[in-house]
């Protein structure tokens, strides 16, 4: 029997059962398009995150601080005390102690509230060097950004992020004018490019001082000196892995501690990006998975309307074997039937899947990613599910006696 | 004339459980080509088994069977299944036609197993239409024909592949007495025309149009005319 005529026999047949039909290819679609959207989220996700830190600056080195996992003395009394300072700050700087390094800028930072003539606002106010510019590769629109001699002399000057300076300034230009920040005043010398999101925080609202204003005037740890992170960036990315190795060295001998008990973690871009997607890897791999199991019960949905299809179809099947039809023949016409179904489904889930990608990335603000790749699997996996829940119903279709089969009612 | 169908002590042992019946009890029979041959009994006589076993549905137990030349009596499912498409054309009393499709998709579905080309396939279905008197109703479904219609349409499926033996089962079973009569002319003239014909019923005014008559009784088969009178 050829394909031709095996397969418009399939269609007539699932055609003369059609709500019966399409309700088993439901299992199916919603499985595919389960897969589809978690997975396409994920990666979505992990491709959003990455350009994100990417976005950081280039060639990124971060110093944060970490409790130490051995040394437990003097833990808790502190409060939010950091263990890093501007000495740290310094000591990279210097081109005999870390030589691969480009640029330093140790960052301090609070909430503030701000204030301006005719508003107030509440932002993320960092006290930073000049070299923050470098190493988190932003520019100024407007204005300037400080000086080394106004960080020096610890001049009231600030520079603000795009959105702030929209919220504080509705109308003119924020250049010259004054704000204060927590009740210390501030002139605006400059705004920052426009940046984004990053992760949870608004790289546009954001209020940049020289560190010792902000030490000054505004810090509210004990220790004037303490610093929350010290950003740095490599000269190159060939030697960013030696740079690392500095850093870290440098940093272990000055705070005389060890690698087991440091009291600071240093991550690289890449290691920030390889730990983000890491975990949106492993969501991804959950909700995928989550959604397979969606996926397997639509496949055994098929093989159990497949199975009454064949109880319900008995004397059709004997009168084909008693004109002729092989074991062999009713076997394929039908696993040819759950292929048909399966494969369907999976084109119904596909266009649901790629439909849902696009109305959703626009919601959540994370593109969902559909490749042509992935889709080709997606069909080919329902294709896969349509026979395999096919071939116990077919065999048991195949090895029906035909008399029993004829005698049935 | 050459034999079409020739069995030798043919016996056929069912196993229900624990017991044993044995629905044939070694049956000989021999059927010439150009043949009509009515088999007739009771329920319960072995009519049925040795209907299958005629029709390669199902096999013997023991003895031997030869269709055509070429012994049955050990082959396999596919084997089977290809004997019954090529060799045998039947007619149930039920028609068992697909209600889905047209008569003439009806009538080609032989040929379908039997991988003829679509063209041939068609030509074919049309010409056996023909001959049954229903070349006006090729595109109609089961659905949309009369009894004695569909038991034509299932006699032209039985002739399509142009077998050795036409195997009718209580061919008239479910028709009125006209659709009788004009299935049981179409069978006398496709006798006449040279088909052998075997035909298994309880009637004894069905079995009469055929040239001899043979009765089964307790799975033995008794080949002469005499004992019709004990039918009914």
């Amino acid at each position: 029997m050829e394909w031709k005529e095996t397969i418009s026999t399939a269609i007539s047949a699932l055609n003369a059962r059609r709500m019966r039909s399409l309700l088993t290819m439901l299992g199916i679609l919603i499985g595919i398009a389960a897969v589809m959207l978690t997975v396409g989220l994920g990666q979505g996700a992990s491709a959003s995150i990455t350009s994100r830190i990417n976005a950081l600056g280039s060639n990124l080195i971060v110093v944060t601080p970490s409790q130490s996992t051995s040394s437990g003395g003097f833990r808790g009394g502190g409060g939010s005390v950091s263990t890093l300072t501007t000495a740290d700050a310094t000591m990279l700087a210097d081109k005999t102690v870390a030589p691969d390094i480009a640029a330093v800028a140790p960052v301090s930072s609070t909430s503030g509230s701000l204030q301006s003539s005719s508003t107030t606002w509440t932002s993320t106010v960092v006290g930073t060097t000049p070299d923050w510019l470098t190493v988190r590769a932003r520019t100024v629109s407007t204005g300037r950004f400080f000086t080394t001699d106004e960080l020096d002399s610890s001049s009231n000057v600030a520079v603000i992020g795009s959105t702030t300076a929209t919220e504080l300034f509705s109308d003119g230009s924020p250049v010259g004018q004054t704000i204060s920040i927590n009740g210390s005043s501030f002139t605006v010398i400059g705004i920052l490019n426009t940046q984004g999101t990053s992760g949870t925080s608004n790289e546009d609202d954001t209020v940049l001082v020289p560190l010792t204003s902000y030490a000054a005037r505004l810090s509210t740890s004990s220790n004037a000196n303490s610093i929350s992170s010290i950003y740095l960036s490599g000269k190159d990315a060939d030697s960013l892995s030696a740079a690392y190795q500095q850093v870290k060295t440098a940093l272990l001998a000055s705070h005389g501690v060890t690698s087991d008990n440091a009291d600071f973690s240093v991550s690289t871009q890449a290691s920030l990006v390889e730990t983000a997607t890491s975990i949106t890897g492993i969501l991804t791999v959950l909700l995928g998975g989550i959604a397979g199991i969606s996926l397997l019960v639509g496949g055994i949905g098929v093989m159990n309307i497949m199975l009454v299809s064949v109880s319900e179809r008995v004397r059709e099947i004997g009168l084909r074997k008693a004109l002729g039809a092989t074991p062999g023949v009713i076997r394929q016409q039908f696993l040819v039937e759950a292929g048909i179904l399966g494969t369907l489904g999976g084109l119904l889930g596909i266009a649901i899947g790629v439909t849902g990608a696009l109305i959703l990335t626009p919601i959540i603000g994370i593109s969902v990613a559909i490749s042509i790749p992935a889709t080709l699997l997606a069909l080919v996996v329902s294709l896969g599910i349509g026979l395999v829940a096919g071939v116990y119903p077919a065999s048991r279709a195949a090895k029906l006696a035909p008399i029993d089969a004829l005698r049935s009612e | 004339m050459s034999t079409m169908l020739h069995m030798t002590d043919v016996r056929k042992t069912y196993a229900t459980g624990v017991v044993q019946v044995e629905a044939l009890r070694g049956v000989d029979l021999d059927v010439a080509e150009g043949d009509y041959l009515a088999i007739m009994g009771p329920s319960g006589s072995g009519k049925s088994t040795l209907m299958h076993i005629i029709g390669c549905l199902d096999v013997p137990t023991s003895g031997t069977y030869l269709l055509d030349g070429t012994d049955v009596s050990q082959m396999s499912e596919k084997q089977l299944a290809e004997v019954r498409n090529r060799k045998i054309g039947f007619v149930f009393q039920q028609f068992n036609l697909l209600p889905s499709l047209t008569a003439l998709r009806n009538v080609e579905l032989p040929l379908v197993y039997a991988g003829v080309p679509v063209a041939e396939r068609r030509e074919r279905a049309m010409a056996a239409l023909d001959k049954v008197g229903l070349a006006e109703r090729v595109q109609h479904r089961p659905g949309e024909l009369s009894g004695g219609q569909q038991q034509r349409v299932s006699v032209a499926r039985a002739l399509v592949t142009d077998p050795a033996l036409l195997l009718a089962d209580e061919p008239t079973g479910n028709l009125d007495s006209h659709s009788t009569a004009e299935i049981l002319e179409l069978f006398a003239e496709l006798n006449e025309a040279g088909r052998t014909i075997v035909i298994i019923t309880h009637e004894l005014e069905v079995a009469e149009h055929a040239k001899r008559r043979a009765f089964i009784r307790d799975g033995l088969l008794n080949a002469t005319d005499a004992v019709l009178g004990g039918v009914h």
